[in-house]
Order: C-alpha cells, then sequence, then structure tokens
C-alpha cells in the first residue's frame, strides 16, 4: 500500500541544512495499525507529513497504491489528501466558525459532492462517532474527546485509505485518551489503515507495530508482541 | 463553492474586528461616493449647459450678409452683401434639405408701452418658423406669431417674458394692447421662460416679436438684419451651408468658395466643441474619482493580507483536508468582492441620498441637477469589480500558495 525508499527529507535553511529524515524505507500494508514513536526533533512529524502528501521528500520514492507521488503537482496532492488520506491533529485543527455538521462537511465539499450526498455521509459519520445530536454546535462549544471524535468524523468521511494521526490523545486527560483509541482500534478492526503518531508506551502498546525514529532514521521497526487480540 | 460558508466566515470576521471592517468599508464608501457625486454632478451640469445652450436653438445657422474678399466674373472684391426677406424664399425653394428657415429684421429702439410705461426695446419681425428654430414655446394660454398674422400683417406682438414683466407684473397680459412707437399691438403670447446663454442680439426675454410683413411696412428698410435656418438633419448642416453660399453666389454674384461673403454662426460647431470639452471634463472627473476608489482599494488589500495572515493556520487545515489552490484563492478574492461591494452599495446609497438632498440648497442654476445615469452606475460598478479583484488577487494568491505544512504550524 505505501512504499518508501531512500527517502530524504532536508531543510534547507540557508546556513545550515537539516536532515529530517535520512534514507527511510517503509512499507506499509494494507489494515494495519501502527504507532510512531520517537524523541521530539526525531522526524516523526515530517515522516508522518509525507506519508500523508502534505509535504514531499527531497529524494527517494513514495509509491501510494502503486502510484509515485513524490513528483506530483500540489493540486493532485490535494486531491490524494482528499481522498486517500484522513488526518487527525492533536490539537484537533476545527474551524471554529463553522458548525460540527459542517466541519465534518468540508472534505466532501472539496470533493465535489452533491448536497444530498455530502448530507448523507455527514449523518453517517456522526452517528459512528455519535455525536448526531450536536450537528448544529459550534467547536467551542464541545469538550476535548467530543471534538477529537468530530475530528476522526471529518478525516474518515470520504472514506480514505490511511488515517493519519498525529498524537491524537496529547491534548486529552486518559481517560478520554482511551476513549479515542478504542475508536482508532475499532476502525482497524473494521478493515482500515492506520498510523498514529505518539509518545505514551501504554498507547503504542495497544498498536500492532511500532516504529521507532531517532535522528531521523528508523532505529526500530517491529511488531507488537505485547499486543494479542 | 459553498458561498454560505464563506459568507458566514467573512460576517464572523467582520463582526470580530468591527473598527478594522469599519475603516476598511469607509476607504471604499468614500471612493465610492466620490466617484459618484463626481459624475453625477458633472452630468447634471452638463445637462444644465446644452439646455441652456439649445436656449439659443438647437443646431441652428445664424447668418448675416458680408463683404466680399474675392473677385468674381470682373467684380471687385470688397463688396457687401446684404440679405433680403425674398432670399428666404429663395433658399427654401432651392435647397430641399432646409428644415425650417425665417427672416429677422431687428428695430433696434422701438419704444413699447403700456398705460404709463414706456420701455425701449428691440422689436422683431420675423415668421412663425422662428419660434421653431430659436427654441420658443408661448406660455399657457398664448402662441407665437402664425400665418394669419402674416398674411394679414396683423398688429400682433408676442413679448418676451422680462418684457412682459416689466410692463404688466403679474396682471396677464394676452389680449391687452400695447403701443410700439405709437402704433397699437395686440399681445398674442408671452415667452416661457428658457434659459438662453448665448445671443447674437440679446436675449430673447427683453424682446417684442411682431410678423416680418407688419415689420416691413412700419419700418421700411432694404435689408434683413439677418436670417436663421436648419437642416433637416445635423449631418446635413455642412451641405445646407454649402448650398447656401452656392444659391446666393449665384444671386449676387460672389466666389461661393469666398467665406467673407456671408457671415455663419452654425451653432452645432459649438454644439460639437461643447460635447468633445465636457467629454473631456466628464473623464477628468471620473479619473479623479476612481483614484479616490482605487486609495480605498489599496487599503482593502493590506487588510486582505492581515486577514490572510490571521487565517493561516485555517488555510493550512483546508489544505490539509483537500482544498486546491483554487479554492484557496476562490474564497480570498470573493471575500474581497464582499467587502468592496457593501462599501460601493454604502457609497451608492449616501451619493443617492446626497443628490435627492441637494435641491434644498438651490443651486441648480449654477451647477445644474446632479443625477445618476445608468452609465455611471455601470461603470462604478465594473470599477468596484476591477478593483476587488485587483485588490484580493495578491493576498489571495499569497494565501494559495502557503505550504500546508508550514501553515498548519501552530
Amino acid at each position: 500500500m505505501i512504499r518508501m525508499k531512500s527517502i530524504w527529507r532536508v531543510y534547507d535553511t540557508g546556513k545550515v541544512k537539516v536532515e529530517a529524515l535520512r534514507n527511510i524505507d517503509l512499507f506499509i500494508q494494507p489494515n494495519e495499525f501502527i504507532s510512531i514513536m520517537g524523541p521530539s526533533g526525531s522526524g516523526k512529524s515530517t515522516l508522518m507529513n509525507i506519508i500523508g502528501c502534505l509535504d514531499v521528500p527531497t529524494g527517494g520514492n513514495y509509491a501510494l497504491e502503486g502510484k509515485e507521488v513524490s513528483k506530483l503537482h500540489p493540486n493532485q496532492l490535494a486531491e490524494i489528501r482528499n481522498r486517500k488520506m484522513g488526518f487527525v491533529f492533536q490539537n484537533f485543527n476545527l474551524l471554529n466558525y463553522a458548525s460540527v455538521y459542517e466541519n465534518v462537511e468540508l472534505p466532501l465539499i472539496f470533493a465535489g459532492l452533491s448536497f444530498r450526498k455530502r448530507r448523507k455521509r455527514v449523518e453517517e459519520m456522526l452517528d459512528r462517532v455519535g455525536l448526531v445530536e450536536r450537528r448544529n454546535h459550534l467547536p467551542s462549544e464541545l469538550s476535548g474527546g467530543e471534538m477529537q471524535r468530530i475530528a476522526i468524523a471529518r478525516a474518515l468521511v470520504n472514506n480514505p485509505s490511511i488515517i493519519l494521526a498525529d498524537e491524537p490523545t496529547g491534548n486529552l486527560d486518559s481517560v478520554t485518551g482511551k476513549e479515542i483509541i478504542n475508536i482508532f482500534e475499532e476502525l482497524w478492526s473494521q478493515g482500515n489503515t492506520v498510523v498514529m503518531i505518539t509518545h505514551d508506551p501504554e498507547i503504542s502498546s495497544r498498536t500492532k507495530r511500532i516504529i521507532k525514529l531517532k535522528d531521523g532514521m528508523i532505529e526500530n521497526d517491529e511488531k507488537n508482541h505485547h499486543n494479542h487480540q | 463553492m459553498h458561498l454560505w460558508l464563506f459568507l458566514r466566515q467573512i460576517f464572523r470576521d467582520m463582526r470580530s474586528q468591527k473598527l478594522r471592517t469599519l475603516l476598511t468599508i469607509f476607504g471604499i464608501v468614500w471612493g465610492t461616493t466620490a466617484v459618484i457625486l463626481l459624475l453625477a454632478f458633472g452630468q447634471g451640469l452638463y445637462r444644465s449647459q446644452v439646455k441652456a445652450m439649445h436656449g439659443l436653438g438647437e443646431y441652428i445657422v445664424i447668418m448675416w450678409g458680408g463683404k466680399t474678399a474675392k473677385t468674381f466674373q470682373g467684380l471687385p472684391k470688397g463688396r457687401r452683401i446684404g440679405l433680403r426677406e425674398e432670399d428666404t424664399e429663395l433658399l427654401r425653394s432651392q435647397i430641399k434639405q432646409i428644415a425650417y428657415i425665417s427672416p429677422e429684421r431687428t428695430r433696434w429702439n422701438a419704444a413699447v408701452s403700456y398705460g404709463k410705461k414706456v420701455f425701449v426695446v428691440q422689436v422683431v419681425g420675423t415668421n412663425p418658423e422662428f419660434a421653431l428654430l430659436r427654441s420658443i414655446v408661448a406660455d399657457r394660454g398664448g402662441r407665437f406669431i402664425n400665418h394669419l398674422d402674416m398674411e394679414n400683417k396683423e398688429r400682433a406682438i408676442f413679448l418676451g417674458n422680462d418684457l412682459k414683466e416689466d410692463l404688466f407684473g403679474e396682471e396677464e397680459a394676452i389680449g391687452k394692447i400695447v403701443l410700439v412707437d405709437r402704433v397699437p399691438f395686440t399681445i398674442v403670447g408671452v415667452l416661457k421662460e428658457k434659459p438662453q446663454d448665448s445671443s447674437y442680439s440679446g436675449r430673447d426675454e427683453n424682446k417684442g416679436f411682431i410678423p416680418y410683413t407688419t415689420c416691413a411696412s412700419m419700418y421700411p428698410a432694404k435689408y434683413l438684419n439677418n436670417m436663421v435656418f436648419k437642416a433637416e438633419s445635423p449631418h446635413l448642416t455642412e451641405y445646407v451651408k454649402k448650398r447656401v453660399y452656392e444659391v446666393l453666389g449665384k444671386k449676387y454674384k460672389f466666389d461661393p468658395e469666398d467665406d467673407e461673403a456671408l457671415s455663419m454662426w452654425d451653432t452645432s460647431e459649438m454644439e460639437a466643441f461643447f460635447n468633445a470639452f465636457f467629454g473631456g471634463f466628464q473623464l477628468f472627473l471620473g479619473i479623479l474619482g476612481a483614484l479616490t476608489l482605487i486609495v480605498g482599494g489599496i487599503g482593502v488589500s493590506n487588510i486582505m493580507n492581515v486577514v490572510v495572515e490571521e487565517r493561516t493556520r485555517e488555510i493550512g487545515i483546508k489544505m490539509a483536508l483537500g482544498a486546491k489552490k483554487r479554492f484557496v484563492l476562490l474564497q480570498f478574492i470573493f471575500e474581497t468582492l464582499v467587502i468592496t461591494f457593501i462599501g460601493g452599495g454604502i457609497g451608492f446609497i449616501i451619493s443617492y441620498g446626497i443628490i435627492q438632498v441637494f435641491p434644498v440648497f438651490k443651486a441648480e442654476e449654477y451647477v445644474g441637477t446632479p443625477e445618476i445615469s445608468v452609465m455611471v452606475a455601470v461603470a462604478v460598478t465594473c470599477l468596484l469589480g476591477l478593483i476587488g479583484l485587483f485588490s484580493g488577487f495578491f493576498p489571495a494568491r499569497r494565501a494559495a500558495n502557503l505550504n500546508p505544512v508550514e501553515a498548519l504550524r501552530p
């Protein structure tokens, strides 16, 4: 599904060159549940951005579902993000002026769906995360856990191939965090691919594969043997 | 496109930044008001000036006799050419393109009296067509000289409105008798007040008009003072003038190319100059207003830059969710257009209000009645659209070119 070969990401700040990713080889199969760990500055977010087509590598090859994406035009990348990626951020990144419904609807607008189809999909997603009754509320009227559930609904609304979550529980208390991880686990069990950045060993222990990064390189990539369903 | 979401966001932004929005929109309001008022007053002034110019007559030619400047068929130059009454009919019969023609014979110091009031004024002998040529309209209950007056050499007089005022004041004049050089004349009509900014022998409001035939008997003279004629349509005027030289040249034996033999005042030439002048003047006013509006547009553009700055994160979120550059570009251009047109709309309303209130100041006599013509409205709307597009484009492009990773960074 994802095939990365010799991926480099170098930031050229003019004076110094920062090598955020160095020679990364990574293969991700469909329906994997992966956590990416590592100290800050190890390149987790950069790797996530490249997987999610928010950023392009400065070297190497990245094939998504067999198609090379590292040299695509920004508009084509936008299309891939819209159709194949579902992003969940640490700080939720909801539009605070738009209602719950409108936030979830946004990717469908970019996909060019009709009003009727959009309404059907949004209702389904809100139902799935259990927040149908909150459809007309603004994000500011929701709890942190509810906001993250809305963000997950938004990430899922276009039926993406991969769900990418960057510290999705980082701003939540431990009880709510567990609820969110339960949702990801459920998504995985339903056949989705989930890639998640986390610092929390307790959370990573729930995933099936743990990739550890250090100084822009993969330090360790192994199946999580402690986790048996 | 999801306009409703765009609009909600725009209005939310406006609410949260009231002063900034107010100042931004004010720039456009000010500019729009300036453009509209300048053009509306320009238009009003033009109209009033044209009306005053037409008080003398529309596209008429006034012709006097002259002095030859060229020798012709053995005749020396320097001969005086005088116009005679019968030339009117000669020209009418020879030149089909003449719509109206009328002789004019002026008695300069005629004493016109009513009761004990005596005024020394000009009395003009002419024919009924004179009224059509010279924009003379009779006030209620009266008429100008007609053909029966001409045939019967009636002692009928048509008074200029000022002369009537002097003689009668508020009193009704029609049907009354005045003495013209001690000869009784019946008043058949009074001039309806008209603006007249140019003349060749004083203003019509101070004159008396009598049938040419009557005038010729009372004040016998060989020559007319002048003639007034008009071609069937303005574009034939030049041709008619040329033909007049030919016809009269043949009769009085002068070279038809001899411009000095006759003297002509073609008011359509004045009109052409006037239109060109006012066209330039309007353009100048329009540019002046447009510059003010452009300054407002620069203000909007600056604010839109700040807005892009503020919404960087939001742009990043949208891009992460799959918004293409085009979407971001359109969002900001749309927002700029909304702000511009809100300002423009308010500007329109203010200008309209000022123009409605304007008559209270009673300055129409000097500057005319300002009016917002369809042309002005269309021009200002297009200008607003252009300014909106231009001032929105650069900030919008900056937004659309943001790198999503950078934009998402907290």
